[in-house]
């Protein structure tokens, strides 16, 4: 599904963001990468989404090879993974509807099967009810909730979420980090880069542990201690 | 199609004063060029005109018959340079100068014979009425054996040859400038428009919109807008027109496809300004 090999990423300005990272998420698999801030996690989800290149090394997600990814493809690659960010990053002149819906018009879905769809994730984030409101005037878990739904209407195959919970209250993140665990419960694969230990704690999910752009702890691998399968 | 027709104008909705702005600064960039654009014209026709006088005259040697006169007219009219050639009896010349010249209407009138000269009035074609064409044909004419003299205004014509260089080197100078001023102002405001949306086009990029997904409803909605800023500098310009007309002289307005080129000029450059800066836009993040 997702698969690092020896992957090596370059600071523009010098200084490398991965070093040699490897690791292997399968299909369904619920996965959090943890570090501190500037350990790499997000720069991991970068090269699987191909916001930033692969400076060596090989990135493959769902039958694409991301390292040698053409511009064409990009867009592909993007209708088949869910991302879902800190700052939410929904249209502010648009209705949470609206903010669903563009993930399917971008796909040149037809206008029946998009109000429908839409609806439907709607009402699985639990906000079927403010599919009218704008996002000011939404909570930030509900602001949330509504990038999840969107992240979710192109049934993609792995959901990316990058410190999903990291402006939201304790009673907020544990809503919608319930709602990541059901969205996984249902087959999606979901991988959560967060650095709240206590939220890691609550789930028997893998952990990957970045520091400084090193892997330096893998809980599928070492738990299983079988160091040779890191590489 | 309908999509990026609405996108497109979901903008002049959504983000309806930066539109206004952008429009009327278009409009406003694109009047510049419009009042420009005016001086041109009547000057033009200004030129034109006096250009209408350029007249060569062929006087004729005394007592040569008509026959050769007719002759004469029909080679001459059929030089490439020549619109018309006119014979004017001896007699017709004493009657204009007669109506003509009122001071001396007693002198003339007491004429025992007429001292003045039959002659032919040659025309050129409006391509033709520049000082060396002018030259050549007078030349030519010299070479009829029934022509006495040949006179034109050489010194006139050459003066209004200047006058025609100047006009249109300044016209294409100032007229270049103005344009690429109204390039730049234009493409800046279309600019703007896109930075306004970047976080939109980072969003959009995220879910998955092709490049050109993004790019139509950006080029749509330039067109538009240098469409409206086209028609709006026209009216301005018309309100121009009519105020000069009423206040200050005669004047001349664009005929339609000088206004068509107007508009079509904005519109133009509305859309090359939005495809150039979301292209640039695209390509940086």
């Amino acid at each position: 599904m997702i698969k690092f090999t020896n992957v090596f990423k370059a600071f523009p300005k010098g200084g490398l963001a991965l070093k040699d990272v490897s690791f292997h998420i399968a299909k369904g698999e619920f996965a959090f990468l943890t570090g501190h801030s500037g350990a790499g996690k997000s720069t991991v989800l970068k090269l699987v989404y191909a916001e930033e290149a692969v400076t060596s090394g090989e990135v493959r997600v769902s039958g694409f090879n991301v390292a040698e990814i053409s511009p064409r493809d990009v867009p592909k690659l993007r209708r088949r993974l869910g991302i879902v960010f800190q700052d939410f990053r929904l249209l502010e002149d648009r209705t949470a509807e609206e903010n669903v819906a563009f993930a399917l018009e971008v796909t040149g879905a037809r206008r029946t099967t998009i109000s429908a769809r839409v609806m439907r994730v709607l009402t699985q984030v639990g906000l079927a009810v403010k599919a009218q409101a704008y996002p000011r005037e939404l909570s930030g878990g509900e602001q949330q909730r509504v990038a999840i739904a969107r992240a979710l209407v192109n049934e993609p195959t792995v959901l990316l979420a990058d410190e999903p919970t990291g402006n939201l209250d304790e009673r907020a993140t544990r809503g919608v980090f319930q709602l990541l665990r059901d969205i996984n419960a249902s087959g999606t694969a979901v991988v959560m880069a967060t650095h709240d230990l206590d939220l890691v704690r609550q789930a028997p999910y893998r952990v990957i542990e970045l520091q400084e752009g090193a892997l330096v702890y893998d809980s599928a691998v070492d738990e299983a201690q079988d160091p040779a399968a890191a590489t | 199609m309908r999509l990026v027709m609405r996108e497109a104008l979901l903008v002049f909705r959504r983000a309806p004063l930066l539109s206004a702005l952008s429009v009327t600064t278009i409009a406003f960039s694109l009047f510049v060029v419009g009042l420009f654009g005016l001086v041109a014209v009547n000057l033009e026709r200004a030129l034109r005109d006096v250009a209408e006088r350029v007249e060569i005259v062929a006087y004729l040697l005394p007592g040569t018959p008509i026959e050769t006169v007719t002759l004469g007219v029909q080679d001459i009219v059929a030089f490439p340079e020549v619109q018309s050639a006119t014979y004017v009896t001896e007699d017709e010349a004493l009657a204009r100068a007669r109506g003509e010249l009122v001071e001396f209407r007693d002198v003339l009138r007491e004429l025992e014979r007429n001292p003045l000269p039959a002659s032919i009035e040659i025309k050129l074609k409006p391509t033709a009425r520049d000082a060396d064409h002018v030259n050549d044909v007078a030349e030519r004419l010299t070479g009829f054996g029934f022509v006495d003299d040949v006179r034109f205004g050489r010194d006139w014509v050459e003066k209004l040859d200047r006058l025609r260089q100047i006009a249109a080197a300044v016209g294409l100078v100032v007229g270049t400038a103005f344009a690429i001023v109204a390039i730049i102002i234009i493409g800046t405001t279309i600019r703007m428009a896109v930075l306004q949306r970047s976080r939109e086009i980072a969003i959009m990029r995220l879910v998955g919109a092709t490049d050109g997904f993004i790019r139509r409803p950006f080029l749509l909605q330039g067109a538009i807008k240098g469409m409206l800023g086209g028609v709006v500098a026209v009216g301005f310009s018309f309100a121009a027109y009519e105020l000069i007309n009423r206040w200050l002289i005669q004047a001349a307005f664009f005929s339609r496809e000088q206004a068509l080129a107007i508009v079509g000029f904005g519109t133009l450059i509305g859309l090359l300004g939005s495809a150039t800066s979301v292209g640039r836009h695209l390509r940086r993040v």
